[in-house]
């Protein structure tokens, strides 16, 4: 706990240099996490105010706020925003971009300038889809599918296509960073089985980012093709399949659902290992259970497309693997309860975030077992069901793990601490905001609501106004936390080493820690979460 | 680090090699690292290519009359020798490596020319086919023609003959940019019998960029000639 003697070091990654370019040519993982930071949240606001926009028209039967174009646009932008340019990058590029050298004892990643190319790559794919949002517009929804995407959409199709096709290589070569990091760059003693589970849970993320990116960018760059010089790939006029273009599409689309989850999934462990102060319950069933949703997740893209023609063995087959992936992602929340049970728990916000993550993401994945169900599937295809599944997955866990960790390694990041009563209160709001917006969107779902249109049978308005104000709920959530850490950069309570008393090498350094991470390469002799025994009297 | 200097080594006074960078123990681990990170990066190329490469598999397998007949209208000629070319350019690429490995210096720099010189007449070659292509109005679009039995499915096939040679030249092209800092690298004596890292990565990649091509020459120019 924080008490009058602590200090700032003197000497620390954010005071090693000023000024615009030592940031902008940086090529500490630190600062480039924080770079990261700031481009994700301004795209996470700029998904965000579309969301707002969304939930407003909404808000009534008729489509009275925005033209059915219009909406179509707000709807696509905002699915291509908060996924490219958010939810993938997020935990990966934020959080592991500054944890990833420091848990294993590192003084940066195996190839520092490549990260900061990545950085760049992001900003500039990131640039070519802005244009297209302010140049009027996508209105392929995020999937961008052939042939409304390839011939009938009259909207700024092959720019943000080629945002997203650059900003794959960000992935890529981020996910390449991670890999050769944790294969190369391990401090002494530091073995695979003592790594932290954010470590696991990157490291299969990385296997994701680069085998399912590359066949994404293809696939986009056969739209691109398609649209500018007439070849036909997904073309049913010379013989070409948009079936295929699905298939292209969903096998990349499918595995970043786990881009985005594992990191979160990796974060929660950490959580409740420091707050309920014990070893992870089955450390080697959590770390291989990444890989396992790593692997699974590249054989279930099948079940995106039971309703577009694929065959019916094929269904049967996506739909078994499909219910498959619930098996690792089962063994992770319930050795997650395990460790909480006879722990002694402390309710502080980055608990709260992990406790929250756990609720949301088990609503989310048992919805998801619904879904792999062929006859339940053909239900519900193209409803809001689906909408309010898939955000428990990537707000609800995604999100969720995504402010746990960030208030978690705030004081490591800042070396200060944030607000925790303010920080409470919007943990509260943003759960309730979420579960208000989402909860009645599986309702009017199953009750028959599609997505993607701008008006709707006037039955579905109360679920549908319950939603609206949830996300405006949800809205001033975001927003706290915003202010607040900002605030605390300033005014906030010095941090000191190890404000939580937890284990991990990110909490052997100082906060923030210095340009190199330690003062000397620290040779590793314990494993992962030795809560109780000799580490903890010697970290502190 | 443009800072790094303000600051005391964390490798204490010992010197170490120049190319040896501050985030690294030694110049084994920094080798192994570019090693890893270049394989990992060609398994990313080839789930690149894999995703034409499937789509090359199931059009041929709906189309395969159609794809023999505008198999036929490639330059088999033309592709030979550029097969022979490429191959011959990863020999010298090799033999680059292995000249690097003995810090020959003199002999690196000639078998990186000889390779890109082998690197640049592919090029040429595959310019003059595309040539001929655009001339026979074999470029898919409003303007293509063929014999009308396979009007549009040859263009399915021209379709992913240009995209598959196309993006195989793209790689051609960033790999003779490597090629060329490769050679401005040996020439200013970076490269030593200690350090020869960047050669022996940007090798691999050379040599993928040709097995690539070892793959779509059979594909697009000799399956189903003669069926």
């Amino acid at each position: 706990m924080p008490t009058p003697t602590l200090f700032m070091p003197p000497r620390h990654y954010l005071n090693d240099g000023y000024g615009i370019k030592s940031w902008l040519l940086t090529r500490d993982h630190k600062r480039i996490a924080l770079l990261y930071l700031a481009g994700v949240t301004v795209f996470f606001f700029i998904g965000g105010a579309m969301a707002v926009l969304i939930r407003l028209e909404l808000a009534t039967p008729v489509g009275d706020l925005v033209s059915d174009e219009t909406y179509n646009k707000l709807f696509t932008m905002h699915g291509v925003m908060m996924v490219f340019f958010f939810l993938i990058p997020a935990i990966p590029s934020v959080l592991g971009n500054f944890l990833v050298p420091i848990m294993i004892g590192a003084k940066d990643l195996a190839f520092p300038k490549l990260n900061l190319a990545s950085w760049y790559i992001y900003i500039i794919g990131a640039s070519f889809t802005t244009y297209s949002l302010v140049t009027g517009g996508l209105d392929t929804g995020w999937t961008f599918y052939a042939p409304f995407s390839t011939v009938s959409s009259t909207s700024n199709v092959i720019s943000a296509a080629l945002g997203i096709f650059i900003t794959g290589f960000s992935s890529i070569l981020t996910g390449l960073n991670f890999i050769v990091t944790t294969h190369r760059m391990r401090a002494p003693g530091m073995t695979w089985f003592r790594m932290p589970l954010f470590m696991w849970s990157i490291y299969a993320t990385s296997l994701i980012m680069v085998l399912g990116t590359p066949v994404v960018a293809i696939t986009i760059l056969l739209v691109a093709a398609e649209r500018l010089f007439h070849f036909g790939f997904f073309d049913p006029r010379v013989g070409g399949d948009p079936v295929l273009f699905q298939h292209l599409f969903w096998f990349y689309s499918h595995p970043a659902v786990y881009i985005m989850v594992l990191p979160a999934m990796g974060v929660i462990s950490e959580l409740v290992a420091a707050f309920c102060r014990k070893q992870v319950f089955g450390y080697s069933f959590v770390a291989f259970a990444s890989l396992g949703i790593a692997v699974l997740g590249f054989l279930v893209w099948g079940h995106h497309m039971f309703v577009a023609g694929q065959s019916v063995y094929a269904a049967l087959v996506f739909s078994l693997l499909s219910f498959l992936v619930a098996i690792p992602s089962a063994v992770k929340v319930f050795n997650w309860t395990a460790t909480m049970y006879k722990g002694s728990i402390s309710w502080q916000t980055p608990m709260l975030y992990a406790i929250g993550f756990i609720g949301l993401f088990t609503i989310g994945g048992l919805t998801g077992l619904f879904l792999a169900a062929v006859g339940l599937d053909v239900h519900v295809t193209d409803t809001y069901f689906i909408v309010a599944h898939f955000h428990y997955i990537m707000v609800g866990g995604t999100i969720m793990g995504y402010l746990g960790g960030l208030h978690y390694w705030w004081p490591k990041i800042s070396g200060r601490l944030y607000p925790e009563f303010l920080a409470k209160l919007s943990a509260g709001i943003i759960f309730l905001g979420f579960n208000l917006t989402f909860f009645p969107q599986f309702v009017v779902g199953y009750l028959g609501m599609p997505r993607r249109y701008h008006a709707y049978p006037p039955e579905f308005q109360v679920l549908n106004v319950l939603s609206s104000a949830g996300a405006s709920i949800l809205g001033v959530g975001y927003l706290i936390p915003m202010a607040y850490l900002m605030w605390s950069l300033r005014y906030g309570k010095i941090a000191g080493a190890n404000p939580w008393g937890a284990v991990g090498l990110e909490w052997t350094t100082t906060s923030p820690p210095p340009t190199e991470n330690f003062a000397e390469t620290p040779i590793v002799t314990w494993d992962a979460y030795e809560y109780g025994g000799k580490l903890e009297g010697h970290v502190a | 680090m443009p800072d790094a200097a303000a600051h005391p080594s964390p490798h204490g006074a010992h010197a170490h090699h120049p190319a040896l960078a501050h985030h690294f123990d030694n110049l084994a681990q920094q080798r192994e690292a570019a090693t890893l990170g270049m394989w990992v990066f060609l398994v990313t190329e080839v789930l690149f290519f894999g995703g034409l490469f499937a789509t090359y598999a199931i059009y041929r397998n709906w189309y395969p009359a159609a794809f023999a007949a505008a198999s036929h209208e490639l330059d088999v000629t033309l592709g030979t020798i550029n097969t022979v070319v490429l191959i011959t350019s990863s020999l010298t690429m090799a033999l680059g490596v292995h000249a690097a490995q003995l810090g020959q210096r003199r002999l690196l720099m000639v078998f990186l020319a000889v390779t890109m010189i082998l690197g640049a007449a592919f090029l040429g070659i595959k310019g003059v086919e595309y040539y001929h292509k655009f001339v026979e109005h074999h470029v898919p679009g409003p303007t293509f023609q063929f014999e009308k039995e396979h009007l549009a499915h040859a263009q399915i096939f021209f379709s992913l003959y240009f995209i598959m040679t196309g993006l195989h030249a793209v790689h051609m092209i960033i790999g003779l940019g490597i090629m060329l800092v490769m050679f401005w690298l040996a020439w200013r004596g970076t490269i030593t019998a200690e350090y020869y890292s960047p050669i022996e990565v940007s090798g691999l990649y050379w040599h993928f960029v040709d097995i690539v091509w070892i793959f779509l020459f059979p594909l697009l120019y000799l399956i189903g000639r003669h069926g």
